[in-house]
């Protein structure tokens, strides 16, 4: 932590809290009705943790959303719930109503079909039905090529289209934060955070996370290469297929049938740290590349929800 | 080294990590300078590239790599290349790497179209731009471009890298001619601090290591120079500065102001000023969720509480009481216009500095920029990627530093009041004027302190009386005894003014008003100062007179009434103007053809029929002593 005495330059995790603190709260002080979405993983943990800090001593001046699918990890959703309370933020949860009403789920409608009307739609509709403004969310440049120039805030139309053309120049630490009637902003205040500067937050600030981050004895099964975990017993088996207990992780987290586990010994934060950076230099060195589908559903949740 | 301590002591290594600092630069160059390769090297380097990404990258070298099969970095970054074929805008791309030392976010902008907006965007916030020249071609119109838009922009440091050094087998004398050429260049546009460093993108020459094939290169390679320069300008100093983004009220209790500090730094008992408004306080807590700091520092995101009710609100701008920004409401700036609709001079748009949007309306350019050469040339609007200097003019006042001094108290944008999009970025180089109702608020350094270290109560000492009525010669002696005391005087004679900052001004009634006004205003100033203002002026009107008394406070103006009757001073004429009047040479005169409202309640009468010069001069100085404008004699 720094130092209450110290003038020194700040060190780069500084920078980025600075610099996402003051997003936070200038979107918040220009929007009408400002949200955060919050999908219980790290990046949103790490966006939390910001908004709380950005207007202590008082809470947020917004509530946070969680766009549900009914399918996340038993662990997410004590989480959720055991953190907003602690924190004393306001959370809601919206369903998409027809999914609930149909029954849409991985198994039987796959999983772009599910994610498409979980996620994608049961976001839109959530905007919608409370009049939200600006969205936060926990998106950040590093994750994918295409992110790289994404603004740190995104103008969306009436119908939550994203318009490359629409996009606005963003110079400074100037944001434009004024909008039409109907256009709604996404906002990024993690933009400028790789994945590693989020781990090395979450271990300097002690941020609670989902467990599951850490590896543990888990009943998984393993499909095309990946190993899924039978969270409950809606996954249906397939015939002879039997959980074995593992000791594994995730990189990512997400639905539970669509979320792949690796294998690990990582059951500590730093040794999760650590496992990440040496397999990055050691997969240089030509080692088997483990395309675990963790990476896809990361990629997955981003085009889903924005 | 730090690898064997992930390896073996992860704690110890992510507590050297998070000491790292930030550097964030912009790379300027085409593709083919091999600015593609160059960041892709970096990002190799830094051993950020991950397993899905390298395998994908083998693939994809063998297939439209243009390097035989061989890896070929340009590729990691050209993911923009689909995107480019589907039509869509090329932009600025954010990439992030980091070494043992820093971490880095590179601002990476395509060279071509869009370069304007585009760079512009990028080094907005960037401390180091690093520009690219082919080895092979030395200095191109782009280098010129791109080096302008980066100064334009206040990036002081600036790296040459001449790239594909290699292709010129490593010769010491291509890039020492590159290197005269360029310094010659960038110091004519302010870049004063510049490296230049000789690369092979392509070999990896120079980049980490200087390798055999620079042998004779004794400076440090690109990614040394990154890890450790300090960039000019990039540390912000100066008096502190906060626009106010929130004001944090959870109950009654307390009222805290929420902002990022953009310049200097706070610590509790700082005096602080409210811009625009102009009260004062003392910063009484600097709040945050880790407990209360001692101090805080530029860049921090903060929560200031005040010793004093005051009003702050969003879009005001806590400063050092001591040395408050300036608020104008209109100024002269460069404008980058970034929107396919063009400018239009005086339509009513909006204006974004700090937290605070005001209305705006902009003058037709000065002049637009022609960003290759740097010519200026008459412009009557300002077009998409066009760069121009223009007056803006706003509805309200802001306070302001000037771009060069603060990026973001200086720096702002122009949004559309109907579509609500950026239609362009400006810097404020300075105001035009001071705005109306703002009050002069002096600084901590007041008239009162510099009286007080002068060892004297300034003012005006105002003698009034016709020509040649013995005003400057009593002036004159009065100011040699003063002087004599040690105290600190200035003399401003009618004649002597005349010559200087009113020689624009004839005897007409309206000049010889204007001539008093500015005197006034002049003398003024000159008590502000501290001094013992002596005025010898004619002043033939009590209204200026009168205005002059009023633009001081009490007890600082003193009237002193030379009378002498005219037939006296005509008979004295020492200039021989009373003859010439008479004879109808000059006009205007006062006494002969323009009159002399005598004062009516001096608080100085002096008759020089019956005083001498210098029994005149001693009444005055008597006066004064009474009026304790000076101290009494021996005291």
């Amino acid at each position: 932590m720094r130092s209450v005495t110290d003038k020194r330059p700040l060190t780069h995790l500084q920078r980025l809290e600075a610099e996402s603190i003051a997003i936070i709260r200038e979107a918040a002080a220009e929007a009408e009705r400002p949200v955060m979405l919050y999908s219980v993983g790290k990046d949103s943990a790490v966006m939390l943790h910001l908004a709380m800090k950005a207007f202590y001593p008082a809470p947020p001046p917004f509530p946070l959303l969680h766009v549900d699918t009914t399918w996340k990890f038993q662990e997410m959703y004590e989480f959720r719930d055991r953190i907003t309370a602690e924190l004393g933020v306001e959370l809601i949860v919206h369903q998409n109503p027809e999914c609930v009403e149909l029954g849409i789920n991985p198994f039987t409608h796959g999983s772009s079909v599910h994610t498409d009307m979980w996620k994608t739609q049961g976001l839109k509709q959530a905007l919608d039905k409370h009049g939200f403004d600006v969205a936060f969310g926990g998106a950040r440049r590093d994750e994918e090529k295409s992110r790289a120039k994404e603004r740190v805030f995104s103008i969306r139309s009436a119908s939550h289209q994203w318009d490359a053309k629409a996009q606005r120049p963003e110079l400074w630490r100037l944001y434009n934060v004024r909008k039409s009637r109907g256009e709604s902003i996404r906002v990024f205040p993690l933009s400028n955070w790789t994945e590693l500067d989020v781990w090395q937050y979450i271990h300097q600030q002690q941020i609670p996370v989902v467990p599951l981050y850490l590896a543990a004895e888990r009943p998984v099964v393993e499909r095309n290469g990946t190993l899924i975990m039978v969270d409950d017993d809606r996954m249906p088996l397939e015939p002879g297929e039997v959980p074995v207990m593992k000791k594994v992780r995730f990189r990512t987290l997400g639905c539970y049938p669509l979320t792949g586990a690796i294998e690990s010994d990582a059951d500590e934060l730093t040794l999760v740290i650590q496992e990440m950076l040496l397999t990055t230099t050691s997969e240089r060195q030509g080692r088997v590349i483990d395309h675990d589908s963790a990476a896809s559903m990361e990629k997955k949740k981003q085009e889903g929800y924005f | 080294m730090s690898g064997d301590l992930l390896a073996t002591d992860i704690e110890a290594y992510l507590d050297a990590h998070e000491q790292k600092d930030l550097l964030r630069f912009i790379t300027c160059g085409s593709v083919d300078d091999g600015k593609s390769t160059l960041i892709g090297r970096l990002l190799y380097e830094s051993k950020l590239i991950f397993d899905d990404q390298l395998a994908a990258l083998e693939a994809d070298s063998k297939v439209s790599g243009t390097q035989g099969g061989d890896l070929d970095l340009a590729l990691l970054v050209d993911g923009l290349a689909a995107e480019r074929e589907q039509g869509i805008t090329i932009d600025v791309a954010y990439r992030f790497f980091t070494t043992d030392r820093r971490k880095f976010i590179v601002a990476d902008t395509p060279g071509h179209e869009q370069y304007t907006r585009n760079m512009v965007t990028g080094a907005s916030t960037a401390d180091v731009a690093v520009i690219l020249v082919d080895a092979r071609k030395g200095l191109l119109t782009q280098t010129r471009r791109h080096s302008y838009l980066v100064s334009l922009l206040g990036i002081k440091t600036v790296v040459l890298a001449v790239n594909k050094m290699d292709a010129v087998g490593y010769d010491q004398s291509v890039a020492a001619a590159i290197d005269a050429d360029y310094r010659q260049f960038a110091s004519g546009i302010g870049l004063d601090d510049v490296t230049v460093i000789p690369i092979s993108a392509l070999r990896g020459d120079n980049i980490i290591e200087t390798g055999p094939n620079l042998s004779w290169y004794d400076g440090p390679t690109l990614l040394e120079y990154l890890e450790t320069v300090e960039p000019v300008g990039a540390a912000t100093g100066g008096p502190m500065r906060m626009p106010v983004q929130w004001v944090t009220r959870p109950d009654p209790s307390f009222r805290g102001f929420a902002g990022q500090l953009v310049a200097g730094s706070v610590a509790p008992g700082d005096a602080v000023r409210v811009l625009p408004g102009g009260q004062t306080s003392l910063v009484e807590r600097i709040v945050t969720a880790d407990g209360d700091l001692d101090v805080a520092v530029a860049g921090q995101s903060v929560t200031l509480t005040l010793a004093d009710e005051i009003d702050v609100s969003r879009g005001d701008v806590l400063a050092a009481a001591a040395e408050p920004p300036a608020v104008a409401d209109q100024f002269e700036t460069s404008l980058v216009w970034m929107s396919d609709q063009p400018m239009l001079p005086g339509r009513p748009y909006l204006l974004k500095i700090g937290t605070r949007t005001v209305g705006v309306s902009i003058a037709q350019p000065k002049y637009k920029i022609n960003v290759n050469t740097m010519e200026h040339t008459a412009a009557r609007t300002l077009e998409l990627n066009e760069i121009g200097v223009c007056n803006l003019n706003l509805d309200r006042a802001v306070p302001f530093d000037p771009y060069e001094v603060n990026r973001d108290m200086g720096g702002f944008i122009i949004i559309d009041r109907l579509t609500d999009v950026t239609l362009a970025a400006g810097m404020i180089h300075f105001a035009l004027r001071r705005a109306d109702n703002v009050h002069w608020q002096s600084v901590e350094v007041h008239k009162e302190a510099r009286a007080a270290q002068a060892h004297q109560k300034p003012c005006v000492v105002w003698f009034t009386g016709l020509s040649g009525s013995g005003k400057s010669t009593i002036a004159n002696l009065l100011e040699k005894r003063l002087f004599a005391d040690g105290r600190r005087t200035y003399l401003l004679d009618g004649d002597n003014v005349r010559h200087g900052l009113n020689k624009d001004l004839g005897f007409t009634e309206a000049d010889r008003v204007e001539n008093i006004r500015r005197v006034a205003e002049v003398s003024k100033l000159m008590v502000d100062a501290g001094l013992i203002v002596l005025v010898s002026f004619i002043s033939p009107f009590r209204a200026e007179r009168r205005m002059a008394r009023a633009l001081l406070e009490e007890g600082e103006f003193v009237e002193v009434y030379v009378d002498t009757p005219l037939e006296v001073a005509e008979s004295r004429d020492p200039k021989g103007l009373y003859r010439k009047a008479r004879r109808g040479e000059l006009v205007n005169f006062t006494g002969i053809d323009s009159p002399y409202e005598p004062p009516e309640d001096p608080e100085i009468r002096v008759d020089t029929t019956t005083m001498t010069p210098d029994e005149a001069a001693d009444r005055v100085l008597r006066v004064l002593r009474e009026r304790a404008i000076l101290p009494s004699a021996g005291g």
